[in-house]
């Protein structure tokens, strides 16, 4: 098992590494350094002088891949490239186009992302996963049909119109809870509720429907007939053998998007104004600040990686039949 | 001639994807073996509805994708002058309901501004009062007609279309009969979808049936205009993911060893990045190009068009990942099936194995996907506008609309209708995409298991 998870992390390097050149070449490659101090600078005041100042200013005035002029391993770190990506490795981020440190943003804005994306998913994932069963338990009757029916309508309604409307009739209809904002501590609790609810309700459609076959391909399945034969009560059967037997699926789904949670959800915080790390990539994103959305990419490569190698780990834990080597 | 045609890079890979789907059709037609589960979607009553739905979106996106320059009369030096307004057939047909603007919002079927202005009247004095609209309800001189007159019009618009429903539907009730087709159900979606187009086409006449927004433009031309943005987000994509997909999935399957490798390592690492974030750090950079490179563009619709077709690029470089490692799963499956190494015994060489034997054997899984991936594209468009990486701010779209009108939520009055239109329209394609995609899935899917869903 160890050996296997050092292998699967030492895999996680080259994946990694290829990222970083992608980006490199999405931000680099496809647009000069000189572009983009040209947009950054506006229109008017773009002078020779002016875009080599910027360009040194954020450190974009050496060579992209190689640097021919210097010597020894100044050749391949006196560049662009790995000024700019060799620290992501060991989790330096460097400084946004505004001069702050993008290492220190991520750290204090973890609190407020995971404050909404965590009761979130463990909500969902009861309820996503209630819901399932019961149109299970119900499969073939109106109510199965009926709850697949609400579940196509869920999935087909826009995830923009569940936060404007949500918004709409809790925060400015019945002012249950304040529209937008973010206190820390126990205040985070009447500024998250309604995040939590609208993101539970979003996925609501996609997710049951995902589960429900799920469990439905587990219930055609010989040891379902012969626990029936037993005389199991249906509940028991579902309960006791369906649920066990599918969570190998299940676990394929949900574990992978844990360590994402940390990256919070783009929509939902920059709608309620939580000072996360999603709206933190909007922010970056409206103010074209490339710094800060090369580091969230690299983030969110780095989070999903160890999202796959717990999903292996999982797996043991669930069915002993499997065994990483 | 009086026009210029003017064929955007859209326009010209929707016609390509057109002659696509058109030829694929014709040749089904002539296979008795692919037609099969394409009867049993025709049998599907929800599949029918939906599809009749989808054929109206389409026909409106098709009737949009038509585009030309009008010529300008005045004449320079004897050269011919083109106005460097693209429109298309489209836009000629609802003529009225482009042009006739307003001054800012106006309620639907409203006969006045939603706001009270100061109005200056002949004797000097000045009162507020809510402006008369320049064309909603401008054929009225007393504002209490309105009621009436709505009702009227409603009312004979709705026995117009019902009637031509009637007179579409009893003429098309034996043929369709005759295929085993849903008639009960198509003939009453065709007389409910008529009546309703009746209905909106006799109010559009002199009404704003939608209403107006902030800059007066009528909200129905805007949600019809936005069908076409979503359909070519929903369609044109799936011309970059198939052929990624078919050819990597297919190469890595079959071939294994390196390449096998080489081509999962290329995917782990596109799909290692959130896609919302690849998608923007795409645009970006392709937003810095074309504002770098205004020399490209001749009119600004050709601009917003070009940033279109780069979004489906961008989307479907992202989003191939997931069928291609589904047509690997597969390629990997059917490769060690007895015909496969029977044709490999015999000698026949591996380019004929991968297109004789191979290919169609994954298609089930390629169609299955592409119906199934086009609603979420449609969805994705919206949010990806609101967070400022979609389509050309000047581009009509669902997400455009949205986010102009998200903010007049907080007006007082409300401003609901932008919102509310733009919503509903996406909930009818999306809906009945989702339907009749779920439709094809159970008629294509073997692994299926219809007896489970029936015990």
């Amino acid at each position: 098992m160890l050996a296997y998870l050092l292998r699967r992390i030492l895999y996680a390097i080259p994946i990694l590494i290829g990222v970083n050149l992608l980006t490199f070449a999405l931000f680099f490659v496809v647009n000069t350094p000189d572009d983009m101090a040209r947009m950054q600078l506006g229109i008017k005041r773009v002078t020779p002088e002016a875009i080599a100042k910027w360009e040194h200013q954020h450190g974009y005035d050496k060579p992209l891949l190689l640097n021919f002029s210097a010597s020894g391993t100044g050749k391949i770190s006196d560049t662009i490239f790995w000024q700019k990506s060799a620290g992501m490795f060991v989790l330096d981020f460097g400084y946004s186009d505004d001069g702050r440190n993008i290492g220190r943003e991520i750290s204090t804005r973890m609190g407020p992302s995971l404050a909404i994306a965590l009761p979130t998913f463990l909500v969902g994932l009861v309820v996503y996963v209630s819901f399932a069963l019961l149109m299970t338990l119900f499969r073939g009757t109106a109510l199965d049909i009926a709850g697949v029916g609400l579940c196509v309508l869920l999935m087909s309604v826009s995830a923009l119109f569940y936060i404007i409307g949500g918004q709409f009739v809790v925060s400015k209809l019945w002012h249950l809870v304040p529209i937008s904002g973010y206190e820390s501590n126990l205040g985070a609790v009447k500024f998250v509720v309604l995040p939590i609810f609208i993101g539970v309700i979003g996925s609501i459609g996609s997710s049951s429907r995902w589960y429900r076959t799920i469990f439905l391909e587990e219930i055609g399945k010989d040891y379902v007939r012969t626990a029936r034969a037993k005389g199991l009560s249906e509940m028991a059967v579902l309960f006791r053998h369906v649920l066990k037997n599918a969570m190998i699926p299940i676990l394929t789904g949900v574990v992978v998007v844990i360590p994402l949670l940390f990256m919070g959800s783009l929509l939902t915080e920059s709608f309620f104004g939580i000072p996360g790390l999603g709206s933190y990539t909007i922010d970056a994103i409206n103010a074209q600040d490339f710094s800060v959305v090369r580091a969230m990419v690299f983030l969110g490569s780095l989070l999903y990686i160890v999202g796959l190698i717990l999903t292996d780990i999982s797996y043991t834990i669930v069915d002993p039949r499997v065994r990483l080597q | 001639m009086s026009f210029m045609p003017v064929i955007l890079w859209s326009d010209a890979l929707v016609f390509l994807l057109l002659a696509a789907g058109i030829s694929c059709a014709w040749y089904v037609r002539q296979h008795e073996h692919l037609l099969l589960p394409w009867r049993r979607v025709a049998q599907n009553p929800t599949a029918m509805v939906s599809l009749l739905v989808l054929s109206l979106f389409l026909l409106v996106g098709l009737l949009d994708t038509l585009h030309y320059r009008v010529l300008l009369p005045e004449n320079n030096n004897g050269q011919k002058v083109y106005s460097p307004e693209v429109l298309s057939v489209f836009d000629k047909l609802l003529a009225p309901l482009r042009t006739h603007t307003e001054k800012t919002y106006s309620a639907p079927l409203a006969m006045t501004l939603y706001a009270k202005e100061s109005i200056s009247e002949a004797n000097g004095l000045v009162s507020r009062e809510y402006p008369r609209l320049r064309y909603g309800g401008a054929h009225l001189s007393d504002p209490q007609q309105r009621d009436g007159d709505v009702l009227k019009r409603g009312l004979s618009g709705a026995l117009a279309g019902l009637l031509a429903g009637l007179l579409i539907a009893l003429s098309g009730k034996r043929p369709l009969a005759r295929h085993g087709w849903p008639v009960r159900p198509l003939l009453i979606a065709t007389l409910i979808i008529f009546t309703v187009i009746g209905m909106t086409a006799d109010l559009a006449g002199a009404y704003h049936v939608l209403g107006t927004d902030k800059v007066g433009q009528d909200v129905l031309y805007l949600s019809l205009k936005s069908i076409r943005t979503g359909l070519i987000i929903g369609t044109v994509t799936t011309l970059v993911t198939l052929p990624l997909a078919l050819l990597l999935g297919i190469a890595a399957g079959y071939l294994r060893g390196w390449v096998d490798d080489v081509i999962q390592y290329i995917y782990t690492v596109l799909s290692s990045i959130p896609s919302v974030l690849l998608i923007a750090a795409a645009v970006l950079m392709m937003q810095v190009t074309i504002d770098t490179h205004p020399q490209w563009f001749d009119t600004s619709a050709s601009r917003a068009d070009l940033r279109l077709v780069f979004l489906c690029l961008i989307l479907g470089v992202t989003s191939w990942t997931g069928l291609c490692r589904l047509l690997r799963g597969e390629t990997l499956k059917l490769r060690e099936m007895e015909y496969i190494q029977a044709a490999q015994a015999f000698g026949v060489p591996s380019l004929r194995i991968l297109t004789r034997h191979i290919l169609p054997n994954v298609m089930h899984i390629v169609l299955i996907s592409l119906v199934m991936d086009f609603s979420g594209l449609v969805l994705a468009e919206a949010v990806l506008s609101y967070v400022g990486v979609g389509v050309d701010p000047s581009m009509i779209s669902f997400g455009t609309m949205i986010n102009a009108a998200r903010l007049e939520m907080g007006r007082d009055p409300v401003v609901w209708w932008a919102l509310a239109s733009a919503f509903g329209f996406m909930l009818a394609l999306v809906l009945a995409a989702n339907l009749f995609a779920d439709a094809v899935r159970d008629a294509f899917d073997p692994r299926l298991n219809r007896s489970a869903v029936a015990a």
